[in-house]
């Protein structure tokens, strides 16, 4: 599939993540957010590169994971990112989301 | 002399042991393993353990006649790894080393989640991802009566991540068998966004659920065990009731690896994806569970890992660049239950697709498809475990690297 976003095309996976994250940017992370309502503030944004961060260094993503992060607690991010914070999040930070082997 | 230390002599130190000691010259190479538990057990077991179809004698034997000769065991617990100098300490002696294999594995945390090792630990609340979790879990289903059975794991990674799964696809199974399964009520609850998660597994297998009448509780990340309502709760403050929880907990590296400040948080190693050198030790190299890498957490893949980590280690000790083969092969049986079951293929790059194996167009296996010959593959799968994968005796037809024959790709 491919999504257009900020005049950029992209591939993304059926439900909306994107394959490729060197396509990843600030413009693009800000329409994702808005797609699921939500408006990016300094604490989304820091939220976003940590998960980056340890996507790069192969740390499994968990809600248990961000608890231990120092960028926020699990409260917060439940107000950052309503509905799935996870889901969301990695949507948002152009990682894949967190899956099994089937 | 030279020395090669292996640690921990479970599914993956073994099949080192194995595939080094014909290798490496005994004139100038000594190769030590060292293991805290006498008892080698077969894990995959413990998901048939509680449901009667294996008996304890089934899953475990003494680990030693596993060790070849001329392979030097010792049964004692690891203290502390000092990898800028080259030694491991030991309970009460010390071991120099040229090489080190890490084969520590993981294991499961229940202590990281509020409530769940609580005063209900193995009397409502059960892993079994242990084997005294698997066999307390037995005696309780032997005569429960009936109520709400929860199915839960707490968050990825966890080894053999099907197993839960297969479980709760059993648990429906033992229930109708025993004229019972009208008296429990199923629920499967997750903390991915579905049972399924990858596109063509979702689309060939979500029947399954409804089919079974299996509930599914999706998203739920668990904050904690409330022992008095018999209840878990997520951090978004929903719950879930259940008479009896199986539940998975975190798996974490040991905490060996914690003490030697060589993990991530969850004592997993930094290591390389293809080469199973560790990133920050040129002459450490990890295998299996204990490692960081993206692949399942399985015998199956350290069983193809192995046959590239035996190819590396002879690289390095001639001073030659290391192969960077390994692709995350995975290859599982998953049990569906009224003894059938699914297969499946995969590796880094590819998710889990339909096909025959391990024959293109002929089989006889099925892939990501029910058969009860698949049934039978997972049976035999101990079978293999104890007498070829432990050896490192090559499976006959399949690659250390995932083939796309016989698969479709779309
Ligand atoms: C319920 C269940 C079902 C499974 N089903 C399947 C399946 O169907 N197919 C499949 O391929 N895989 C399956 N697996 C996964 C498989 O069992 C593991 O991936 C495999 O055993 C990993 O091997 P390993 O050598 O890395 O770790 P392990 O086999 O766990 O070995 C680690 C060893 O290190 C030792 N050790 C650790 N720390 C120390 C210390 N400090 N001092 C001394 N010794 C130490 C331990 O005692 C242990 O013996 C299943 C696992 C479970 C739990």
């Amino acid at each position: 599939m491919d999504l257009n976003i900020a005049g950029i095309r992209l591939d993304v996976t059926e439900d909306g993540y994107l394959t490729d994250v060197s396509q990843w940017n600030k413009e693009i992370a800000v329409e994702i957010a808005k797609e699921n309502g939500i408006e990016l503030t300094d604490k989304h944004w820091e939220v976003l590169y940590w998960i980056q961060d340890q996507v790069k260094n192969d740390v499994a993503l968990s809600v248990r994971g961000i608890k231990k992060s120092g960028v926020i607690d699990i409260k917060e991010f439940y107000e950052l990112f309503p509905g799935g914070p996870l889901k969301i999040s990695t949507k948002i930070a152009g990682v894949p989301k967190p899956k099994s082997c089937i | 002399m030279k020395n090669l230390v292996i640690l921990g002599a479970g599914t993956s130190g073994t099949m080192m042991a194995n595939h080094l000691v014909s290798k490496l010259p005994k004139k100038e190479w000594k190769i030590t393993i060292v293991d805290q538990y006498k008892t080698h057990y077969y894990q995959p077991g413990f998901l048939f353990l509680p449901f009667d179809i294996y008996t304890e004698d089934q899953v475990k034997k003494v680990g030693k006649k596993f060790i070849p000769n001329g392979v030097n065991y010792i049964q004692k617990k690891i203290e502390q790894i000092f990898p800028t100098e080259n030694k491991v300490e030991l309970e009460d002696e010390t071991l120099q080393y040229d090489i080190l294999i890490v084969a520590t594995g993981c294991k499961i945390a229940p202590q990281e989640t509020e409530g769940m090792k609580g005063k209900n630990w193995h009397k409502t609340v059960f892993d079994f991802y242990t084997y005294e979790g698997s066999l307390a879990l037995r005696n309780k289903l032997r005569d429960w009566k009936g109520g709400k059975m929860v199915v839960h794991f707490t968050e990825m990674p966890i080894k053999c991540p099907v197993a839960p799964l297969e479980f709760v696809f059993l648990a429906d199974s033992y229930f109708t068998k025993k004229g019972m399964r009208d008296k429990v009520d199923l629920t499967y609850v997750t903390p991915l966004g579905g049972a399924f998660t990858k596109p063509k597994a979702t689309a060939a297998l979500s029947h399954l659920m409804k089919e079974k009448n299996i509930k599914v509780v999706t998203d739920f990340n668990i904050e904690r065990v409330d022992n008095e309502k018999n209840q878990i709760v997520d951090y978004a403050d929903t719950t879930v009731d259940f008479d009896l929880l199986v539940t998975v907990p975190t798996n974490m590296g040991d905490e060996v690896i914690e003490r030697s400040g060589m993990g991530d948080d969850l004592n997993f190693v930094p290591t390389h994806h293809n080469t199973l050198q560790s990133i920050d030790y040129e002459n450490v190299f990890v295998i299996g569970d204990a490692t960081n890498v993206p692949a399942s957490k399985a015998g199956s893949v350290a069983h193809f890992a192995s046959e590239t980590l035996t190819d590396n280690i002879l690289l390095y000790i001639d001073g030659k660049p290391l192969k960077e083969e390994f692709d995350g092969h995975a290859n599982c049986f998953i049990e569906t239950g009224k003894n059938k079951a699914l297969l499946i293929d995969f590796n880094y790059k590819y998710e889990p697709l339909e096909g025959t194996f391990p024959i293109a167009g002929i089989g006889p296996l099925k892939l990501l498809k029910e058969s009860i010959f698949n049934h039978w593959g997972k049976l035999a799968f101990r079978w293999i475990y104890w007498n070829m994968l432990l050896k490192g005796i090559p499976i006959p037809m399949v690659s250390r690297n995932m083939s796309l024959k016989g698969k479709k790709i779309n």
